[in-house]
């Protein structure tokens, strides 16, 4: 982007946000908004105690449990869902419910059936990732263009071969938009469990700083929560791009 | 007209081998009959091409020998052997060149041999030769999306003579390729259909581009589609590439063939 015949460096909105932020919390306006540079003085501290590391440990477990699980589970089902008429009719219905589903709503139900533990938290996870993972990888098998899959049967192709050597890579870019996608619901899906199920890792921390109105505290891991995931996020993005070459091409 | 006539008597010429046989065949989609009893042999190491206005299942038939559809009643022979499924003895062409847009030239050339199990050093030697066949040596390592339409047939083109199968089936393989190209490909394929012992089967709606590359035109009409006639041209088969579009025997089966087809024609 440029401005003013500029060409300003990536990501510089945030700094224009980053700044307003400072001077809104100099001002004093509300003590829910400290200052940016107190709130990353704050992280840089807080960073290397036993508490926050204990509790990164914590919710990186229940996140890539659950990131796993529903991509695992999630790009099959999905491929199986663009290849079979018969499954899709099956499934499609509950898919798109569970997309559109208040997730939250269910958790008082999952501790019912699985207890109070990170057992819990992987399944709401998983819950919150998987359902755009499947619709996703269904919309890539299904523009798959014929001829291919014509093509692998009549050089004698296995099913499994064709899963794998067809399928999987036609539908790859809508693939990883999906996983793009589930992975930021996932983070939110993470944070939601550790708070109704138990309170643990990154959940605990936000109860315990809002409840003593540690603001700064709670930014700051608000921001350590935002960097990872952006960065998770930007790593799948640039995962897309280097197959994006094929993707208007199939 | 006299010569056509004469190329009729000649093609009941009975000592021809098959390759290929199409029995009764008849495919149905629902109430719709897209092909009705249809029977055709085509001769070993001959190129033979279906012609006919769109619609008149040309491209199903072939689709049916190759095993990629069923048919509804009727059978296919290869090499006197009753098939229905795809197999090693025959291979596709396809007129949108079906190429995996993520592998390079050498992968896509060796994917046939790929789910063979050949191994890797192996079909990709195999592999390499063919890319020099059909002209496409220094492209090994290029992909699809950066080669003209013409390229990517010939890698299709490529990967189907490298399983090396007895049977090649095209479906109108030059229809998305310029004009120029697909003539150098017509001298190509004559040159093929030389030097390679196949049986070629070759799905056209060019009339021109058939007479100009068979031993013989079968011209299926459409409702219900049928084998019409069969056509053996014989005199200017061993001519050079360069004259055939002067014979004058090229010429008048060319008519010939229009003045069937024409009512046809939207």
């Amino acid at each position: 982007m440029t401005a003013f015949g500029y060409r300003l460096p990536a990501m510089s909105s945030l700094l224009i946000w980053a700044l307003l932020w400072e001077i809104i919390g100099q001002l004093h306006l509300t003590f829910f908004v400290p200052p940016l540079s107190e709130v990353l003085v704050t992280l840089v501290r807080i960073l290397p105690t036993p508490a926050f590391l204990n509790a990164l440990a914590e919710t990186a477990y229940g996140f890539l449990g659950g990131v796993s699980a529903a991509i695992l589970i999630g790009i099959p089902v999905g491929i199986m869902m663009g290849k079979s008429r018969l499954l899709d009719e099956l499934l499609l219905p509950w898919v798109n419910i569970f997309l559109s589903a208040p997730l939250t709503a269910l958790v008082p139900v999952l501790m019912v059936l699985f207890g109070f533990g990170m057992t819990s938290i992987i399944i709401t996870t998983t819950l919150f990732a998987i359902w755009i993972i499947i619709l996703n990888a269904r919309a890539g098998v299904m523009q798959i263009n014929r001829s291919l899959i014509d093509m692998a049967r009549s050089f004698g192709a296995s099913p499994l071969e064709a899963f794998f050597k067809i399928y999987f890579w036609a539908a790859l870019p809508e693939i990883l938009g999906g996983v793009r996608i589930g992975v930021i619901r996932a983070v939110k899906g993470v944070i939601i469990g550790q708070l109704l199920i138990s309170i643990v890792g990154f959940g605990a921390l936000f109860e315990l700083y809002s409840s003593n109105f540690l603001m700064g505290h709670f930014w700051a891991v608000l921001v350590v929560l935002f960097g990872l995931a952006f960065t998770i996020s930007e790593f799948l993005a640039a995962l897309e791009r280097r197959v994006a070459y094929y993707a208007a091409k199939r | 007209m006299l010569q056509t006539d004469d190329v009729r008597t000649a093609n009941k010429a009975p000592t021809i081998e098959s390759a290929v046989s199409v029995r009764n065949v008849s495919k149905n989609y629902g109430a719709v009959e897209a092909l009705k009893n249809l029977s055709l042999e085509f001769p070993r190491g001959e190129l033979t091409s279906l012609l006919g206005p769109s619609g008149c299942g040309k491209t199903t038939l072939l689709k049916i020998i190759g095993g990629l559809l069923e048919p509804s009643a009727g059978e296919i022979e290869v090499n006197g052997k009753k098939v229905s499924r795809p197999g090693p003895d025959r291979a596709f062409v396809f007129q949108d060149f079906a190429l995996l847009p993520w592998a390079n030239v050498i992968r896509n050339v060796s994917f046939g041999l790929e789910l063979r199990g050949v191994a890797r050093a192996e079909r990709e030697a195999i592999a390499e030769k063919y890319i020099g066949n059909v002209g496409l040596a220094g492209f090994e390592k290029s992909y699809p999306h950066q080669l003209s339409g013409g390229m990517r047939q010939r890698v299709g083109l490529a990967r189907a003579l490298s399983v090396d199968s007895q049977v090649l089936l095209l479906d109108e393989p030059f229809s998305a390729v310029d004009e120029q190209n697909r003539r150098k490909f017509q001298e190509d394929l004559l040159e093929l259909v030389r030097n390679e012992n196949k049986t070629f089967i070759f799905v056209t709606h060019s009339i021109e581009e058939a007479v100009y590359v068979s031993d013989q035109i079968a011209i299926l009409l459409p409702r219900p589609s049928r084998v019409s006639e069969v056509i053996r041209p014989s005199g200017f088969r061993e001519k050079d590439v360069e004259n055939i579009r002067r014979d004058p025997e090229y010429l008048d089966i060319v008519d010939q063939i229009w003045a069937s087809l024409r009512t046809y024609a939207e």
